[in-house]
């Protein structure tokens, strides 16, 4: 199968059921996408298809095929980190940094939709994303920030 | 040149930049070639005797490793503070708990696994069970406080009497336990972890697996949040996944699912407080009669250093000259409980804030003005004794918490009412009484020859920012740079037991000896040349004193304080509470990093709201009924309140340039807060957490 | 347990024959409850493929049939909600979408999963009972209240496919769901009330989400507390785990007032 992955085309031999997460983790090597439940409660396995925000765990990887997806590595351009990381680090939106990963995609695609988010559109935004350190307001005041 | 201080700036988090990249690699983010997958096969039911154990022989088992306590080459113990848990459940033995882990497997494929899994049979005799708490006959452990001569009542006095309930809790740390063992030469073996305490996983494989300390090697890989539920259930999962590794010969790899860990690991306490509080008209505290009773589950875990925190904050931060707390742990069939954020203060606070609210409502005064009446101020004694010499932060945080609070936008709605309430409370800083001091925590700094400088700590870094404030406060004491300063890593093969990374302990007790051994080689380098080693261990001063028989003395080098007010909304058609807002003024001694310490107040107060309103835990026949995330709910970003906190600077002159310990004190205001507000808004009180839209609703329609 | 095939047909003509003549295949769509079962192995009868239905064109897509506002099976809820035509008629449909999880739940979840699934808690599908919507599938149209036939049953032949649910237009639906908390929740009621035609549908307290006759009957001549009265004897609520069948008697009661008066 192929699909685009971090902006590049990726061909793959892989059983078409497995967990879209598991085959990031174990066959693509790319950790930053972290399994939290795998029932689709906690968000801490968020990528992005073809720009929205969809629990890893719940996808099974056929369904990218010819799609685009992104995940906490394809952020960063190049080592440079975006406004929304670096806001993340000035915020202290992490603290552990478990549910760092898929807060970032949600927000990610929270700021592409608009640039004018009040406090409570944050909140609605990333209730798929379940902190237990931050209690959320260091994050909600990160991703604000970047609005501006 | 002069190098700015960072103490007191919200420099970068050390590790951010790995953590917002996906960089950071965590327990399960670790590749280590030919591990084999782990599985702990547990008991279905909660008290039986294991009659026998069977291996199908219908599946080929040449494919699989099986470890039962025959295997255990050491003490079939989990090592910690009484010898009672075994580390496998043996054939003929008795379980206690559901979930009790019985058989170990590994294999090379999960799916092997699984289908291995489904070929066991464990034949149980079952026997009867003990849940409920009242029910229960075998006791942990007991203590008693005493101070004066209570009283049952007073001539002209006011009696107030009132029981509450505590619930079960889920740390729900977002990365489940996960361990790799890794054999290496010469009978070592390597454990990598999520863990807060390498030394206690230490001290677990030696005593399990019979080895030296040098044999033994713990490592804790970036941890995706602990709040004590990684305190010490790490044991279990490190010994068991070293118990298979050695049999297999090769790394296993032993990750919990979130069912797995839901339904298996510890939990905060359970229990029943009781007050009977006796005042004179005009408000004096007389005397203040207390009973807890808290459920340690199956084993025993850390349920004597549980009650003794609970029992020493029962009485609140209040003065009062005849009191008596009387505190049992008891014995159930339910998964043991264990170490979570607050430690035991957060039930027996509960009760305490709540009694103030009654006896004021009693009085007809302001539960505030009462609060200001009753406060343990500068030179009081506390009830095992202890006289408050300095940093004492009661009237501060209750003045800030109210200044920075409007006036609550009074109640509207029929259908929904508004309301506010507060609460009062102090947490011990560090381990109480004497554990620091048996503790002797150890840290060392290294002057390297490139000029830079590396600490050796097994403190850990779970979130709460161990890391970053350790550098700092280094780079401080050494006058150099930031970028300077490095840590090991949290390796027990290359550095010194600080002690655990719990008790409110790491920025005041350790860091304080981070700094005072930074402050020892910048000395020396004045005379002597890099490379050099200084170690620096805990010495208590002479003058904490504190009496382990009596329970009488210097319970904690310091207590902080804390004033939260928290606004609900209760909808009356539905028993919903919504918690709005909440203020916290806490009195952190210094915050040697602000924005860390506001994250440690944010995220402790939103655990406390949770406990307060959506994380409950049903039973059912010993097991945990809410053992999937769909099931056991925390607060997610639309349910937590907007949460404002002032951090108030009293220093403590042992604390690094003044900082007391606050990771758990967040805990403790907000349930007592919350039950207040529900009160305001609806004229109900509530004797128990969690305040559950069943129990709202049910007791509005009785009112 | 079985390596699972994965499926994936152009079309739904192709889609339909697979579905016919593959032994042990179940429709994938957003997979918001099947990948979950099927990590858990829970799937009884156990799979051996699973069919993608996901991007069929046919499945997707809000179109006007004649009187009719026509939501494609496969059609996320979040394209749901951002509708026009959703949004203007059938306003209640994007209340009770917006109910659904959180962002990533929405952009993957489906009517045809949630009608498939049959859960007595599927937060739309009292709307749809209060809608009359009309349940079409690759062979014939299913009126909403002949669908659910028992506890996760529908009146779906073996291999049926459904492609598209169709609303009536012109019906005014309230809409409230009291979740377990604010945002990831499975309902603990979930109600739809219309009141001409009078509708009363409620998830949750029954093994199937119900139409409440005998409130409705009330409710139909403008009886509003005889409606709230008689929804009581209507539902069948139980003891579970997130809540209680008392609780959820006297909040439904609570909640068909409240709804009534919007």
């Amino acid at each position: 199968m192929r699909f685009t992955l971090n902006g590049s085309a990726i061909s793959l031999d892989v059983v078409g059921t497995r967990r879209l997460l598991d085959v990031l983790r174990e066959d693509l090597h790319l950790t930053g996408t972290k399994e939290g439940c795998g029932e689709g409660e906690c968000g801490a396995c968020s990528v992005l298809i073809d720009g929205e925000v969809v629990d890893s765990c719940l996808i099974a990887v056929g369904q990218v095929e010819g799609r685009e997806v992104t995940t906490v590595e394809g952020l960063a351009d190049g080592g440079r980190l975006t406004a929304l990381q670096q806001a993340f680090i000035e915020h202290g939106a992490a603290q552990c940094g478990i549910c760092t990963p898929g807060m970032l995609l949600a927000a990610h695609v929270l700021l592409q939709q608009s640039n004018r988010l009040s406090a409570a559109d944050v909140r609605e935004g990333l209730a798929g994303n379940l902190c237990r350190c931050t209690g959320y307001t260091k994050i909600i005041d990160a991703v604000l920030a970047c609005t501006k | 040149m002069v190098t700015t201080s960072t103490i007191g700036r919200s420099v970068p988090r050390r590790e951010g930049t790995a953590k917002v990249t996906g960089a950071a690699r965590y327990t399960d983010d670790l590749v280590v070639p030919g591990a084999w997958y782990g599985k702990t096969i547990r008991s279905t039911v909660p008290r039986g005797r294991i009659r026998s154990i069977t291996l199908d022989p219908t599946f080929d088992w040449n494919r699989v490793v099986v470890v039962t306590a025959d295997d255990i080459p050491g003490d079939n113990v989990v090592q910690l503070i009484r010898d009672d848990q075994p580390v496998l459940a043996p054939k003929g033995g008795e379980i206690r708990h559901k979930e009790e882990p019985i058989l170990l497997l590994a294999a090379a494929h999960r799916a092997t696994l699984e289908e291995a899994a489904r070929h066991v049979r464990i034949g149980l005799e079952p026997l009867p069970p003990v849940y409920a708490l009242e029910e229960a006959t075998e006791v942990f452990t007991t203590l008693e406080i005493r101070k004066g001569t209570v009283v049952d009542d007073l001539e002209d006095g006011v009696v107030v009497e009132r029981t509450f309930r505590v619930g079960l809790q889920e740390q729900l740390y977002i990365e489940p336990q996960g361990a790799i063992a890794i054999p290496e030469a010469n009978g070592a073996i390597k454990v990598i972890g999520s863990l807060q305490c390498p030394y206690y996983v230490h001290r677990a494989l030696k005593r399990a697996l019979k080895l030296t300390d040098q044999q033994a090697v713990v490592v804790q890989a970036e941890t995706g949040g602990g709040f004590g539920g990684k305190e010490e259930y790490p044991s279990i999962v490190a010994v068991h996944a070293a118990l298979l590794a050695r049999k297999a010969g090769r790394p296993v790899r032993l990750i919990y699912d979130r069912h797995e860990d839901l339904a298996a690991t510890t939990k905060r306490h359970p229990g029943v407080i009781t007050h009977r509080t006796v005042v004179k008209e005009d408000g004096t505290l007389v005397s203040q009669d207390i009973e807890i009773v808290l459920d340690g589950g199956a084993y025993c875990t850390l349920t004597p250093v549980v009650l003794s925190r609970a029992a020493i904050h029962a009485a609140g931060p209040y003065f009062c000259p005849n009191v008596r707390i009387r505190a049992r742990a008891v014995a159930t069939n339910t998964p043991p409980n264990g170490a979570f954020r607050g430690f035991g203060a957060p039930q027996s606070l509960f009760a305490a804030e709540l009694m103030v609210e009654h006896v004021a409502e009693r009085l007809g005064r302001s539960s505030v003005d009462l609060r200001r009446q009753w406060m343990l101020r500068l030179g009081d004694t506390t009830a095992t004794g202890q006289v408050l010499t300095e940093s004492v932060g009661s009237e501060l945080v209750l003045d800030a918490a109210l200044k920075a609070c409007g006036t609550v936008g009074r109640s509207d709605g029929r259908t929904v009412k508004r309301g506010r309430g507060l609460s009062l409370v102090f947490h011990g800083s560090g381990f109480t009484g004497s554990g620091e001091k048996k503790l002797q925590g150890t840290i060392g700094l290294e002057a390297l020859a490139d000029g830079t400088f590396r600490i050796l700590t097994a403190s850990t870094e779970i979130g709460q920012g161990t890391k970053t404030i350790f550098c700092q406060l280094a780079a401080d004491a050494l006058g150099v740079g930031l970028d300077k300063v490095v840590l090991a890593p949290q390796d027990t093969s290359l550095v010194p037991d600080s002690g655990p990374t719990v008790a409110s302990r790491t920025a005041m007790i350790v860091g304080r000896l981070v700094q005072e051994a930074a402050t020892e080689v910048k000395e020396r380098l004045k005379r002597e040349k890099a490379p050099l080693r200084v170690e620096k261990s805990y010495i208590q001063p002479d003058s904490i004193h504190w009496d382990e028989n009596t329970y009488r003395g210097d319970a904690y080098p310091v207590y902080a304080w804390a004033c939260t007010i928290a606004d609900v909304e209760v909808d009356m058609t539905t028993g919903e509470v919504r918690v709005t807002d909440l203020v916290t003024a806490v009195d952190c001694g210094k915050a040697l990093h602000p924005v860390m310490a506001e994250g440690q107040i944010e995220g402790g107060s939103l655990q406390a709201v949770g406990w307060a309103t959506i994380e409950e835990i049903k039973m059912n026949d010993g097991g945990y009924q809410n053992d999937r995330l769909a099931t056991y709910l925390i607060p997610t970003a639309l349910d937590a309140p907007r949460i404002r906190t002032i951090l108030v600077e009293n220093p403590y002159s042992r604390g690094p340039f003044g900082a007391k310990g606050i990771g758990e004190l967040p805990m403790d205001g907000p349930a007592p807060a919350i039950i207040a507000a529900i009160h305001d808004a609806t004229g109900v009180w509530l004797d128990e957490v969690p305040a559950t839209p069943e129990k709202v609703l049910a007791a509005c329609a009785s009112r | 347990m079985h390596e699972v095939n994965y499926l994936r047909p152009k079309n739904l003509a192709e889609a339909v024959e697979l579905y016919r003549t593959t032994p042990g295949c179940r429709l994938l769509a957003g997979g918001t409850d099947l990948m979950v079962m099927l990590h858990a192995c829970t799937l009884r009868p156990e799979p051996r493929a699973l069919l993608d239905v996901w991007s069929l064109p046919e499945l997707k897509g809000v179109r006007r049939v004649k009187e009719t506002l026509e939501i494609g099976a496969a059609e996320s809820y979040t394209a749901i909600m951002r509708s026009p035509d959703v949004q203007r008629d059938l306003p209640a449909l994007v209340a009770a979408a917006r109910t659904i999880g959180a962002a990533q739940i929405q952009n993957r979840g489906t009517l045809g999963g949630n009608l498939a699934n049959a859960s007595p808690a599927g937060d739309p599908l009292p709307v749809l009972l209060a809608y009359d919507a009309v349940v079409v599938t690759d062979r014939r149209a299913i009126a909403i209240d002949k669908f659910f036939t028992g506890y996760r049953k529908t009146a779906l032949q073996t291999d049926e496919l459904i492609t598209a649910v169709r609303f009536p237009l012109g019906r005014q639906v309230a809409f409230r769901k009291v979740g377990t908390r604010a945002a990831q929740a499975i309902s603990k009621i979930v109600m739809a009330v219309s009141r001409s035609p009078a509708r009363i549908a409620v998830g949750s307290v029954a093994e199937v989400p119900l139409r409440a006759r005998r409130a409705e009957t009330a409710l139909d001549r403008g009886d509003v507390d005889g409606a709230v009265a008689a929804v009581a004897e209507d539902i069948r609520p139980i003891d579970d785990v997130r809540s209680t069948a008392a609780y959820r008697r006297a909040v439904t009661q609570n909640v068909l007032r409240e709804l009534t008066q919007q």
